[in-house]
């Protein structure tokens, strides 16, 4: 046989091994994925900046800002209180309870001030997002697979003990996963967004109960999955304008009443000349918080190290960009936002759970930013700064049990922005499979599977 | 004869113009045939090759009122075309048995078919040419009013086409082969037929994620449930097309007071949906005296081919019609 004859032969064959290979180490990958998935740092604040709480993984970490000192979990069920990674955690807007829900299939409601569990509830499948109603009566909690359920709580009581409350499903988004789920402020309003573009804004009956079927409007117009929600509250419109983040990089701004889309900010593009990195694809919005008292939006966004500011006009309805404040000095990109209705300070966490290939399995650091305290017209009064570890309320106290340690080995956080940033596109962005690949799939799919 | 001719290679031409991907056929003809004395900006349609079926779909929309001025490429185009089983030759409509599917399709899966983002922007010009000559709709335009979910080949639309002229209608369908079918169908009618059926048309799509995309809230009168899949086995019922929640979605689009129209043979489904429907604070029952007088009702259980099928069979057919109402508490008007 000639030389290159072989050669030829053997390329071919090297060829069909790397496609299989590949094909091998996707199953595995999509494997892995399923069982490890890298969670997110979450961060909350207390409506009255009571508290401040963080999720890392499984562990949920609270820090009483009023007494200045860590807080302890009461729960019935003794031990870590979820056992396995927490997805969504929130304060409810009257400030007495606290929920956080994740992979475990359980959702547990918190007194903000005895710090008990009040009421686990189970859900069939993970869940993915929580939200509190206003008035603090029920509990909604969304799962993987588009629907969501509702659970009413009769009043907050100390003495009682912790019940098992059952939830009944509210309204369903057919076969998605939600991405987040919020209340509009004057209560009237549920607002969910999935992972299939869509923002569905739905009435919140007076029977919570019997299901939530008047869909009020859609807010379509994203491109690419939604990934956060959230509301400013303006005196001219009680129920608040929606503003939402996505895959698309775009900030968008919505009037729920009639579903149609205000204004949109092309965050993404803005970002990639303020960062130094040049990711191109994924500079997906990772979290939005509307700073109350000044109409700010602070945008988390992936490779971003820092936040970018929003402005909202109120009269002419429209976004801008105001400024993107960095982090200097540190390789910190927030996984999440969050602040108080006091407003004042924007509190940051970055971190994550489950990291493969590294010492340490989860980590978080917190960071604040400060300047937020009075609209005023002229903005260059109060620049927004980021505070040293040493300037935070609650100090090196808060830090030492919000981060598990006060100082985190830097290196290891680009390691886990990248692992958080590969998680939430293998979630939430449809994979495009290619002709053979989708043929190959369908041959060997298994229809007899038992659970889903 | 002649006629006949003529209204088969016209058809002929607007199929090739519509399904073939491949601009090819299109462009070699174009080549070989020689007509300088037909003004053409789509000069540029010789030079070159069109890749994308949208930009192929523009041209062809003006090749097609073209062509039909040019006898010499007709003759071109029906040469070439004369051995296509797909289509009755004397007719001009598509034989079902080359567009055989399984009846079963998995509402679960992301197909891969273009989704509108919004309902502002499905484009009318592409299902009904004739009536809406652009893309660009003003707010005042006709929109679609009827719907039929899970159309099958088609049977119940072409049947409403004629007896609502006036009214714009769509078929939403999820598989591939079938909805090409129903195309075909209502392209061999509009051809057989000038001037009619220019009312009806079908989109390949998933009405159980989309309908939002397409519609928008009010915009339907009539929605359309015709022997929908059973989906027999428990863990499978949230697969069905019927559902407490999809429900939720299906009274959005459709306006106060229009009517949701479904039929099944399987007497556990028809259970099914009927207590679904009642158990929605959104719709109510139609009287027996409403359902007399409504001719829509006649047709659900003889004008599609499944429903035909199961009058061969002497099978019975379970109906629940329900109309959209206002919900009893009301806070927002």
């Amino acid at each position: 046989m000639d030389g290159a004859q072989m050669e030829d032969f053997r390329i071919e064959e090297c060829e069909n091994d790397n496609n299989t290979h590949e094909d091998s180490q996707m199953e595995e990958s999509e494997q892995n994925n399923k069982h490890m998935e890298v969670a997110p740092a979450l961060i909350s604040v207390h409506p009255t900046r009571n508290s401040v709480a963080v999720a890392v993984g499984s562990d949920l970490r609270v820090f009483n800002l009023l007494e200045d000192c860590a807080v302890i979990l009461v729960d019935e069920a003794g031990g870590a209180s979820h056992n396995d990674s927490i997805r969504g955690i929130k304060y409810g807007a009257n400030g007495k309870l606290f929920v956080s829900a994740g992979d475990d299939k359980l959702v547990k409601v918190w007194s903000t001030e005895s710090w008990r569990c009040i009421a686990t509830v189970c859900s069939e499948k993970r869940v993915s997002a929580v939200a509190i109603s206003n008035d603090g009566l029920h509990v909604c909690f969304a799962d993987k697979f588009g629907v969501v359920w509702v659970v009413d709580l009769p009043g907050v009581d100390k003495t009682q003990a912790p019940l098992n409350k059952k939830a009944v499903p509210l309204l369903a988004h057919y076969c998605s996963i939600i991405t987040s789920l919020e209340f509009s402020p004057d209560g009237h309003f549920i607002v969910s967004a999935d992972r299939d573009f869509k923002i569905r804004v739905t009435v919140f009956p007076k029977k919570p109960l019997d299901g939530a079927h008047e869909v009020q409007s859609f807010c379509l117009g994203h491109t690419e999955f939604v990934s956060c929600l959230a509301f400013i509250c303006t005196p001219d419109s009680p129920q608040g304008i929606l503003v939402s983040g996505g895959g698309d990089s775009t900030v968008r701004m919505w009037d729920i009443i009639s579903g149609s889309l205000l204004d949109t900010c092309a965050v993404g593009a803005k970002a990639q000349f303020e960062s130094d990195t040049t990711e191109g694809n994924c500079s997906t919005v990772t979290d939005i918080c509307t700073i109350p008292a000044c109409t700010l939006i602070a945008v988390a966004i992936q490779s971003l190290r820092g936040i970018m500011l929003l402005s909202c006009d109120l009269s002419s309805r429209t976004l801008s960009v105001m400024k993107v404040v960095s982090i200097i000095g540190e390789n910190f990109v927030p996984t999440s936002l969050g602040s108080s209705i006091s407003g004042g300070l924007l509190w940051m966490v970055t971190g994550a759970s489950k990291l493969r290939g590294s010492d340490v399995s989860s980590l978080s650091r917190v960071k604040v930013i400060s300047g937020f305290e009075k609209s005023s017209p002229d903005t260059s009064e109060q620049e927004p700064a980021v505070l040293g570890d040493s300037e935070i309320p609650g100090g090196a106290k808060l830090l030492e049990k919000l981060q598990g340690s006060i100082s985190v080995d830097e290196k290891v956080f680009l390691a886990a922005a990248d692992a958080v940033k590969t998680a939430m596109c293998n979630l939430l962005i449809k994979k495009q499979y290619s002709d053979e690949k989708r043929e190959f799939r369908k041959r060997t799919r298994n229809d007899r599977k038992s659970k889903h | 004869r002649i006629a006949d001719d003529r209204s088969l290679r016209y058809r002929e031409v607007r199929r090739i113009a519509y399904f073939n991907v491949g601009g090819r056929l299109l462009l070699e003809s174009i080549e070989e045939t020689r007509w300088s004395n037909v003004k053409l900006e789509k000069n540029k349609a010789k030079q070159t090759p069109l890749k994308h079926s949208a930009a192929l779909h523009e041209e062809a929309k003006d090749f097609c009122f073209l062509a039909s001025l040019i006898p010499s490429l007709q003759r071109e185009i029906m040469l070439q075309n004369k051995a296509n089983p797909t289509i009755n030759k004397s007719t001009g409509l598509p034989r079902k048995r080359f567009y055989r599917a399984r009846a079963h399709s998995n509402p679960l899966s992301d197909s891969h078919f273009p989704v509108p983002l919004s309902p502002s922007l499905v484009d009318y010009s592409l299902h009904y040419p004739q009536l809406f000559p652009s893309s660009d709709r003003s707010d005042g335009s006709k929109k679609i009013e009827f719907a039929d979910i899970g159309c099958g080949f088609g049977g119940l639309l072409i049947s409403l086409s004629t007896l609502f002229p006036e009214t714009l209608m769509i078929g939403m369908e999820l598989r591939d082969k079938v909805t090409e079918y129903v195309k075909e169908r209502i392209l061999g009618l509009r051809v057989a037929n000038p001037g009619q059926y220019q009312n009806v048309s079908v989109v390949r799509t998933n009405s159980m994620k989309y309908i939002p995309n397409y519609f928008e809230k009010g915009q339907l009168s009539k929605m359309f449930f015709l022997f929908p899949d059973p989906h027999f086995k428990e863990k499978n019922h949230r697969r069905r097309v019927i559902s407490p929640h999809l429900l939720d979605e299906y009274a959005y689009v459709l306006k106060v007071g229009g009517i949701i129209y479904t039929i099944t043979d399987v007497e556990e489904l028809g259970e099914w949906m009927k207590s679904c429907l009642q158990n929605h604070p959104m719709f109510e029952p139609l009287s027996e005296m409403e359902l007399d007088a409504d001719p829509v009702v006649k047709l659900l259980s003889t004008a599609t081919e499944e429903g035909q099928k199961v009058a061969r069979n002497g099978g019975q057919t379970f109906q629940a019609v329900y109309r959209r109402i206002k919900p009893a508490s009301q806070e927002n008007s």
